[in-house]
């Protein structure tokens, strides 16, 4: 037998962080650090090829340490290895085109995901991955874990603990791997205080902070005016409240982003209460707190609420209302990206969201051609569970639909695709192929970027009806319950109009009058808020839209 | 702009208006609507004027599947679309129709 090895060290990771810290002990002052000295500081710590994670999700930005990082020399800093959730800043894509950042591993990049494409075509960047946020977050404790994490916190005190405020977000999670393996924890924050109104982290996990000269960006996104809300959303919203939340006694849900949810959360006081859904449906949500949603939580629908993140204008509503929201002990929201999508995967029995494009098989896909999109947490969502073992109500009966008439040994989560036939004239929703086939190709992917896989989706409801995929026996029935309710769209016209019939009459579809809906009663009066000032009035002035949305 | 005429057999009797009714509004994504008796109690017939170009046959298999499902003979519809959906459109009509009979 050999004896242990005694000459291997086996603390270099500790050892790189102890020179990290020498290195820049000459621009701080305990854990403190000045603005105007941290493009120096970031020069000193960072070391070429140093994986980084630049806080950002779609909400809350670490702005000034992004424009800090692209301030950098790249003779110094070069080759980083970026590992985050979003793309978003303009400054992300100055680091790949400087050079200081080469790699990425990342889950999103709405806002500049045309600038990502055009760096991947020049080979400008070299793209990891593309994850979800569970994945991505996951990876951070086995293979991708952070030398260097750059995050933003609302305040700090002397001593280097930090307040996140609502917008917890991914720090919790980022911080967890980097502290923990001998990383750099550097926050940014919008002011220092004396006192914190609450520890949200502790200050021996952080190494130092910045006072940023403005306080860090965040986007209100989840924010839909109720005046943009159309009749043929309310009518969807009537069908999906009538036929699947009535049908299966959904009670723990997540809601996607988009007009066509926000009307559902604008019909439960009101189309809800009178189909006598108050207390039985749509009780506990996995959401952030929306602004429309404030009708139907005043009206006693809505129990529970944990949220991803937070949103611009709702801090002293959701403090009004602690039964409802998680808060600190301070009053303020506390929001968690990974444990509400965890929530959201295994605790949640339907999620509904919208898509750009869906073929025969249900897939579905947001990527346009000439962008690169990403996930975010969609795909988490959007999809059945496999490793769920707890039963519910709606989850068998899913899982019995699912099985016909075999033995039914698993549940199914509800996920729901709700979509207006055609996007704008020329643009139908429903598609042969989807544009992922050819971005796939143009961009040299491994798979084509599909949103949510036709396998997960149990339902599909559209302006001409309801179609149940569960209650599908082929691919065939399949293809068919979907040309179905696919309207007018070429796939829609191209139905067997005997066998949709047939779809009809096993209530695989439903359309409005076979669930007992007249579409003419599908007017904006459903709505329990019609404008963005109803939304106020709701909160009883507690709501504070940002000033975009003011529009009187 | 894309206008065309369209005439289909539809089920008698509809209702006669006795004067011409319009409704909804030209805006973006939305259409309006003017409803007048027309000549034969067992045609109903569209006049479009539509925004959005090469559509001509999804609009007459919305038209189509508006007059048989409805009771829309002896009614002239005329349609002024600013990009709406074939949903928008099929919604609209039935509004219309269903005030018609209501007033």
């Amino acid at each position: 037998m050999n004896a242990p090895d005694n000459a291997r060290s086996w603390n270099q990771e500790a050892r790189r962080r102890a020179e990290r810290l020498s290195r820049s002990a000459r621009w701080r002052r305990g854990k403190e650090v000045a603005a105007a000295d941290m493009v120096s500081f970031l020069e000193a710590v960072l070391a070429p090829g140093d994986r980084v994670c630049l806080e950002g999700n779609n909400q809350k930005q670490a702005d000034f340490l992004a424009a800090s990082l692209a301030a950098c020399s790249p003779q110094h800093v070069h080759d980083l290895h970026l590992v985050q959730s979003v793309l978003a800043l303009p400054e992300h894509m100055e680091l790949f085109e400087k050079g200081i950042a080469r790699r990425l591993d990342f889950s999103f990049s709405g806002p500049q995901s045309h600038r990502l494409a055009r760096l991947v075509q020049a080979r400008a960047i070299e793209i990891g991955a593309i994850h979800t946020y569970l994945e991505l977050f996951g990876r951070y404790f086995i293979d991708l874990t952070p030398h260097v994490c750059l995050i933003a916190a609302q305040a700090a005190d002397a001593a280097g603990n930090l307040y996140l405020g609502p917008n917890t977000e991914d720090t919790p999670v980022i911080v967890e791997a980097t502290a923990f393996k001998s990383g750099l924890v550097i926050a940014q924050v919008n002011e220092r205080c004396d006192t914190l109104p609450r520890v949200d982290v502790p200050a021996d996990w952080v190494d130092c902070f910045v006072v940023a000269p403005s306080p860090n960006h965040i986007e209100p996104l989840f924010t839909r005016d109720p005046a943009h809300i159309t009749e043929i959303q309310v009518l969807m919203a009537m069908m999906a409240l009538k036929g699947i939340y009535a049908e299966y006694g959904v009670e723990r849900l997540n809601h996607g982003i988009g007009f066509d949810t926000a009307a559902i959360e604008l019909l439960l006081p009101t189309y809800g209460e009178q189909l006598g859904l108050k207390g039985r449906v749509a009780r506990h949500w996995a959401l952030n707190p929306h602004p429309t949603l404030i009708p139907a939580i005043e009206a006693g629908f809505v129990e529970r609420v944990h949220s991803f993140g937070s949103e611009v204008g709702m801090e002293a509503y959701v403090a009004a209302r602690p039964d409802v929201f998680f808060t600190g002990p301070d009053g303020s929201l506390r929001s968690n990206r990974a444990f509400c999508q965890t929530a959201g995967l295994y605790a949640c029995d339907l999620f509904i969201g919208s898509t750009l494009q869906m073929d025969l098989v249900g897939n579905s896909s947001t990527a346009t051609l000439g962008r690169i999109t990403g996930f975010g947490g969609a795909p988490n969502m959007g999809s059945d569970a496999r490793g769920r073992r707890h039963a519910s109500p709606p989850w068998l009966k899913a899982g019995r639909e699912r099985s016909g008439g075999d033995i039914c040994i698993r549940g199914q989560k509800l996920v729901v695709q709700m979509v207006e036939t055609w996007q704008e004239p020329h643009h139908p929703t429903f598609v042969e192929r989807l544009d992922a086939w050819q971005l796939q190709q143009d961009m040299d992917m491994a798979l084509p970027p599909i949103m949510i896989y036709g396998d997960d989706v149990s339902h599909v409801v559209t302006e001409e009806g309801i179609a149940n995929l569960l209650l599908c026996r082929t691919p065939e029935e399949r293809a068919q319950a979907i040309r179905g309710v696919a309207g007018y769209t070429p796939v829609g016209r191209a139905r067997d109009r005997r066998l949709v019939e047939n779809l009809r009459d096993r209530g695989v579809i439903r359309r409005p009058e076979d669930l007992g809906i007249d579409v003419r009663d599908a007017t904006r009066d459903l709505l329990a808020a019609r404008s963005i000032k109803d939304l106020v009035r709701a909160s009883g002035g507690l709501y504070q839209p940002p000033k975009q949305f003011r529009n009187w | 702009m894309e206008s065309f005429d369209l005439e289909l057999p539809a089920q008698a009797p509809g209702i006669a208006p006795a004067d011409a009714a319009l409704f909804g509004v030209v805006s973006s994504g939305n259409l309006e609507v003017l409803v007048e008796a027309g000549p034969l109690p067992d045609r109903c017939r569209f006049h479009v004027e539509t925004t959005a170009h090469g559509f001509t046959d999804v609009w007459q298999a919305v038209l189509a599947d508006f007059a048989a499902g409805h009771r829309v003979g002896g009614l002239s519809f005329s349609i002024h679309d600013a990009g709406a959906t074939p949903a928008v459109v099929s919604l609209r009509l039935a509004q219309a129709l269903q005030s018609l009979e209501a007033s």
